[in-house]
């Protein structure tokens, strides 16, 4: 059964179906075979692309559509339904043109994002290294000026889309820790070209789930990027990076949604046409409560993301909100998946079905984007301020 | 320039369940999710091709109630320039006959209409005639069955094709109409541009009255055919096993033969 929505326009309704539409006869076909085979869906985020929704929460004015937080995160949570990795490569790309859009100057936008947001481009976002993953303020990449350029020297860890993006959104260390200036200062955001010299992919780690999604550490040997794609001033990064966080969280809670969905409805399915002692397996009551719960579990992890989402969408605060979404929702991922191969029992455990693939990608989002302690520690940080 | 018309018809998805309803055996819209139908699709792509090809104007046509607005809409984000609705609950459970002649009205109130495609059979009704019906109230050559189509200056070319009679070619000149098969092309999705373009497009909306059509004309009250009865399809059967015991092959074969499949 599809989600059932409320959607604020007949806009947001067509946008919508046509989500489900690409989502039923384009992603959903593919999903098992591609990531058995661990292959790159480019062509797939090509389609997205061409199709307007590779720049959905952004302005009209740089190529975007415009749309707000609440629908953007449905769109993303139908693709994911279908496909986690294709879900998760939109919300990353998303992520990653968040810094030009917001901290960028105009000239800067006018130059690099309508390409970013238009379709052909794909994006990553390059935070993390081996030794700074929660503590990502310890970041030792470093960028050294020289003259009208950043020489850039380090590797970056866990990058989704590494090797196959076309633009990275990259932490630096253009300085030193200082203590005046706080444990950020010193983090500079760059906008690098995947064909900057001096850059490379190492080859991609080899994943419990989300195979078809690329993820790697990305080599930078005295790349040289130009000055002129620092983005915000120098020492702005982290703030930067942990801004993306906040609303890429939103996008991985939607995600997880969706991934939730699609075990819930595999389940529901399975037990309705599942007989044991001559009746169909939902009628017995050890399923059908498990069903129940797994329900509420998928339908109030969507109501507290769209919470959030709305908060964003008003300019009000939302990082708590955020926060709350990512931890529940991924945790309700988690359970619901695992529980979905308890229903279909022996059938869910093998690579026929495809609930055992679900369970297996509804472990990362606990992890990545801020693991779910980083998440507790935002949200009691927030109680705290409060 | 050739302005295109284009049929479009909003059926229940083939995708859900699809009834009729228990009172009068027409179509319960209202059991099933809506949508623009597939074969209409490949109308609308078909006749955006040829715009995009040279110059022109494409005009969707749509004869049902107030929603069938959101298949006007789909066809209309997929990049069609403009739409008449005609809606009317006069026209409920009207057949092919009647309602080929209100889209013939409708049809006329488009000026300089160079070419009408339509889809050659819907997915609801099936009857697949209102395209030859159409052409003959219209006074238009007809080409049916369309899996491919070639337009160059005032004359166009298709490839028929149908399970009877194989491969024919046809040629006329403009104004015609044309009927498209499934093989006639991939559809494409619309955008979101297309989307946010498509709600400022001008939507005609017309009753019977409005197209000078006397409503005694249409409707279930006045079709040439009524459905007596009607009974859900029957759940499927077991089916017939063949126990092979070295002549599995020729059971087959004879199973076949006697379904006259083979």
């Amino acid at each position: 059964m599809p989600a059932e929505r409320l959607l604020p326009t007949t806009e947001a309704e067509d946008l919508l179906a046509l989500a489900r539409d690409i989502a039923r006869e384009e992603l959903a076909p593919l999903a098992g075979e591609f990531e058995a085979a661990e292959r790159f869906p480019r062509e797939q985020f090509r389609l997205l692309g061409k199709s307007g929704l590779l720049g959905l929460p952004y302005p009209e004015r740089w190529g975007g559509g415009d749309v707000t937080y609440e629908v953007y995160l449905q769109v993303l949570e139908e693709l994911a339904t279908a496909w986690m990795s294709v879900g998760v490569g939109l919300s990353v790309h998303t992520m990653s043109c968040f810094a030009l859009a917001y901290y960028g100057t105009d000239e800067q936008r006018e130059r690099w994002l309508p390409g970013m947001l238009g379709g052909d481009l794909l994006g990553a976002y390059a935070l993390s290294e081996s030794h700074a993953g929660s503590d990502a303020a310890a970041l030792s990449t470093r960028a050294v000026r020289d003259g009208d350029r950043y020489l850039v020297t380090g590797a970056k860890a866990w990058i989704t889309h590494g090797g196959k993006a076309d633009f990275y959104t990259t932490m630096v260390r253009t300085g030193e820790k200082d203590a005046a200036g706080g444990k950020g200062s010193g983090i500079s955001c760059l906008l690098v070209d995947a064909d900057t010299p001096g850059l490379s992919a190492a080859p991609p780690e080899r994943k419990m789930g989300m195979t078809a999604s690329t993820t790697s550490q990305l080599l930078f040997e005295g790349a040289p990027v130009g000055a002129d794609r620092l983005i915000g001033g120098e020492g702005t990064g982290l703030k930067i990076a942990l801004d993306s966080l906040a609303s890429g969280r939103l996008g991985i809670a939607a995600c997880s949604v969706g991934l939730a969905q699609a075990a819930l409805d595999e389940a529901v399915a399975y037990a309705k046409q599942r007989t044991q002692f001559g009746k169909s397996i939902i009628e017995f009551q050890g399923v059908e409560f498990l069903l129940a719960d797994m329900a509420a579990a998928v339908e109030s992890s969507r109501a507290t993301y769209l919470e959030a989402a709305r908060r964003k969408d008003r300019g009000l605060p939302f990082a708590r909100q955020a926060s709350i979404a990512k931890l529940v929702a991924t945790d309700a991922a988690m359970k619901v998946t695992t529980d979905a191969v308890q229903v279909l029992g022996g059938a869910g455990y093998t690579k026929d079905f495809p609930v055992e693939r679900y369970m297996r990608e509804a472990k990362v989002p606990q992890i990545f984007e801020g693991t779910n302690q980083i998440q507790r520690m935002v949200i009691a940080r927030e109680l705290r301020k409060g | 320039m050739t302005n295109i018309v284009v049929l479009v018809k909003q059926v229940p998805d083939t995708y859900s369940e699809r009834k009729l309803s228990e009172t009068d055996h027409t179509l319960d819209r209202e059991s099933a999710d809506a949508v623009l139908d597939e074969i209409n699709e490949r109308a609308v792509e078909e006749a955006l091709k040829i715009k995009e090809a040279g110059e022109g104007e494409v005009t969707v046509v749509c004869v049902g109630p107030d929603r069938a607005t959101d298949a006007i809409r789909k066809a209309l984000s997929m990049g069609a320039d403009k739409a008449v609705h005609v809606s009317d609950p006069a026209l409920h459970g009207s057949d092919v006959l009647a309602t080929a002649k209100v889209i013939a009205a409708a049809i006329q109130r488009v000026e300089g209409v160079d070419l009408v495609i339509a889809g050659n059979e819907s997915s609801d009704g099936g009857a697949g005639a209102v395209p030859a019906i159409l052409a003959e109230l219209l006074g238009l050559p007809q080409l049916t069955h369309a899996h491919h189509v070639n337009v160059e200056g005032s004359a166009i070319k298709v490839d028929r094709e149908t399970a009877d009679e194989g491969l024919t070619h046809l040629e006329a000149s403009l104004p015609a109409l044309v009927s498209v098969t499934e093989k006639i092309n991939e559809p494409r999705y619309p955008s979101f541009k297309g989307i946010m373009a498509a709600k400022k497009k001008p939507v005609e909306t017309l009753t019977v009255g409005d197209l000078g059509v006397d409503a005694g004309e249409v409707g279930l009250a006045n079709a040439w055919s009524s459905v007596v009865e009607s009974a859900p399809k029957p759940p499927r059967s077991a089916g017939v096993r063949v126990e092979d015991e070295g002549d599995g092959g020729t059971k087959v074969a004879e199973y076949l033969v006697g379904q006259k499949l083979i």
